[in-house]
């Protein structure tokens, strides 16, 4: 994983990047990429998240599950500060990105945001640009004009998000012109194509139907080997079948976190066996 | 239900005399368009021709002559117009769709309302007081000036109505890319407008073409050509209203002329607003 240089102005206190870790010889032990500590997020007087801590290790695929509206989304907007953009939000706790903190009043939020990638729910391709623009936007707009290297990760965001072969005749057409599967692949080449080190991501599939919940499932699991993955989920055989380590809130709070098949087998909280067995949520 | 159907007959007589009343006032609503367009090219063809676009116009009594300074005069001070107005207005609308707090968005919406509300005169009159008599001189600047105001709370809210209607995704997706706030407000929300944002400032265009009050007190009207912004410039409404008022039986047939050209200037304008609108209303 080479990093172009005139990408992402360094901040302040460099922490380890992707490049670095990829150039050490085979890390041994595997690092945290995210330490969330106290985390308490409130919109206006509603306290949607309560003290929430928890390590999420890189390069494996975090599941957050748990019945609606019970703070997951929150959790993970706070990860790359999207949830700053609510009106009225406010937070205490911190958050650990790689050692750095993620808050401090020197980080630029949109600096954060390029090394933590998000993918929406719902599929959101710019409408006024094709297909290959869509998938360089993040670069562009963030000042890379060097067109083979704009070509290339166009090329190789579209593969990795398994949606080369299926448009590579028709990278100028209009990207919402692709179906919703497709879409939903699309924005997902986007979010890799400025080569972030973290994807959030926010029920990806849960607009798809099932071939194409399919493969974008198939798709996290391919990008599980470069990227940390961190997925919010309602689908609770989604979080088994895609994820390594899985986290159940519920009502703002984490009840349980443990390794994905320890949670759906042998939970040690009744309300994640209540949950996990169907018997609400 | 028996008195119900008895009823019948008669209901379906009411519900057929209402129906053709909103449709005969429908057409009256129509009807004085048919009446201007009819009447305009009756009055006005005839003196329509190759000399009105090229020749300037000619004293009382002699023959021929043109519009050609005030046609032109008019395109002057509609560019001189939208640099005032476009940029306030457009950016303006961005301001209220994009950062203003809800409070400060309700009372600048209200104030661009009122002013929406101010007699087109009054902007004559404020300018020639704040800029004619200090500059000692009617000119094409006060007179753009004018009319730049009058197109302001125009291109304002119609630029923050479009920006309003695209989806909150698009700016979440871009801010997710780390792309900077300023360069997702003009990058994707305002190139995903563009028509909608073109549209409104075409509309206040027209609005403010056949604008004669304003014009009065600021750009005077010239009966020659004009070069230089700081003296007063020619314009077909001004043209129009001077030549409608004199005694004279041909100068009164270039107004007609000049009214037909003005109208149809507008309607070109409102046009091209349906050719940008086409098929998709405002597509976001």
């Amino acid at each position: 994983m080479e990093r172009t240089q005139e990408f992402v102005p360094k901040p302040a206190t460099p922490p380890v990047s992707a490049a670095e870790a990829a150039a050490a010889p085979a890390p041994a032990a595997q690092r945290n990429a995210f330490e969330i500590a106290e985390l308490s997020v409130w919109y206006g007087q509603k306290r949607a998240v309560q003290d929430l801590t928890l390590n999420i290790p890189e390069r494996t695929i975090t599941a957050i599950i748990g019945p609606s509206g019970c703070g997951k989304s929150t959790m993970l907007r706070c990860l790359n500060r999207m949830h700053e953009l609510v009106p009225r939000s406010r937070m205490t706790g911190s958050i650990r990105f790689f050692g750095e903190d993620l808050y401090a009043s020197r980080i630029d939020p949109a600096v954060v945001r390029r090394r933590i990638g998000m993918v929406f729910q719902k599929s959101n391709p710019f409408p006024t640009m094709s297909i290959a623009e869509n998938v360089t936007v993040g670069l562009r707009l963030n000042g890379i004009t060097n067109r083979a290297y704009l070509r290339a990760r166009m090329e190789e965001s579209l593969r990795m998000a398994a949606l080369w072969d299926e448009v590579k005749d028709d990278l100028g057409k209009p990207g919402v012109s692709l179906s919703g599967g497709q879409q939903q692949r699309l924005c997902i080449a986007r979010a890799i194509a400025p080569k972030p080190e973290v994807l959030l991501m926010d029920e990806p599939a849960s607009a798809l139907d099932p071939i194409a919940t399919m493969k974008v499932e198939e798709l996290i699991q391919q990008l599980s080997r470069d990227y940390t993955i961190v997925i919010v989920t309602h689908n609770m055989q989604q979080a088994s079948r895609v994820s390594n380590k899985a986290a159940f809130l519920y009502l703002g709070r984490l009840i349980e976190y443990s390794n994905t098949d320890q949670l759906f087998t042998r939970p040690r909280e009744k309300q994640t066996e209540d949950y996990i067995s169907g018997r609400f949520g | 239900m028996s008195r119900s159907a008895s009823n019948h007959g008669a209901r379906k007589a009411l519900s057929l005399c209402v129906s053709t009343f909103t449709f005969l006032c429908a057409c009256l609503v129509v009807a004085p368009l048919g009446l201007v367009f009819v009447h305009l090219l009756r009055a006005g063809a005839g003196s329509l021709g190759f000399d009105f676009f090229t020749h300037l116009p000619t004293g009382p009594g002699e023959p021929g002559g043109g519009m050609a300074n005030a046609i032109a005069g008019t395109l002057v001070l509609l560019g001189l117009a939208c640099a005032i107005g476009v940029p306030a207005g457009v950016l303006g609308g961005v301001y209220l769709s994009e950062f203003g707090s809800p409070r400060i968005n309700w009372t600048i919406r209200f104030l661009c309302d009122i002013l929406n509300g101010v007699p087109s005169i009054i902007w004559g009159i404020v300018i020639n007081a704040l800029i004619v008599i200090p500059m000692k001189g009617f000119s094409a600047y006060a007179g753009g000036l004018a009319l730049g105001c009058l197109m302001i709370p125009l291109v304002m809210r119609t630029t923050e109505e479009v920006l309003v209607l695209v989806p909150h995704g698009y700016r979440e997706a871009a801010l997710a890319l780390g792309i900077a706030r300023w360069k997702t407000t003009v990058h994707i929300v305002m190139k995903t407008a563009a028509r909608g944002i073109m549209t409104g400032i075409l509309l206040a265009l027209g609005r403010v073409a056949g604008e004669t009050a304003p014009l009065l007190f600021t750009a005077l009207g010239n009966s020659f050509w004009n070069n230089d912004l700081s003296k007063p410039i020619a314009a077909l409404p001004l043209q129009i209203f001077t030549y409608a008022i004199s005694p004279y039986e041909n100068w009164h047939h270039q107004a007609w002329a000049g009214a037909l050209v003005l109208v149809a200037f507008i309607f070109t304008l409102n046009i091209t607003v349906r050719f940008l609108t086409r098929g998709k209303p405002v597509r976001i």
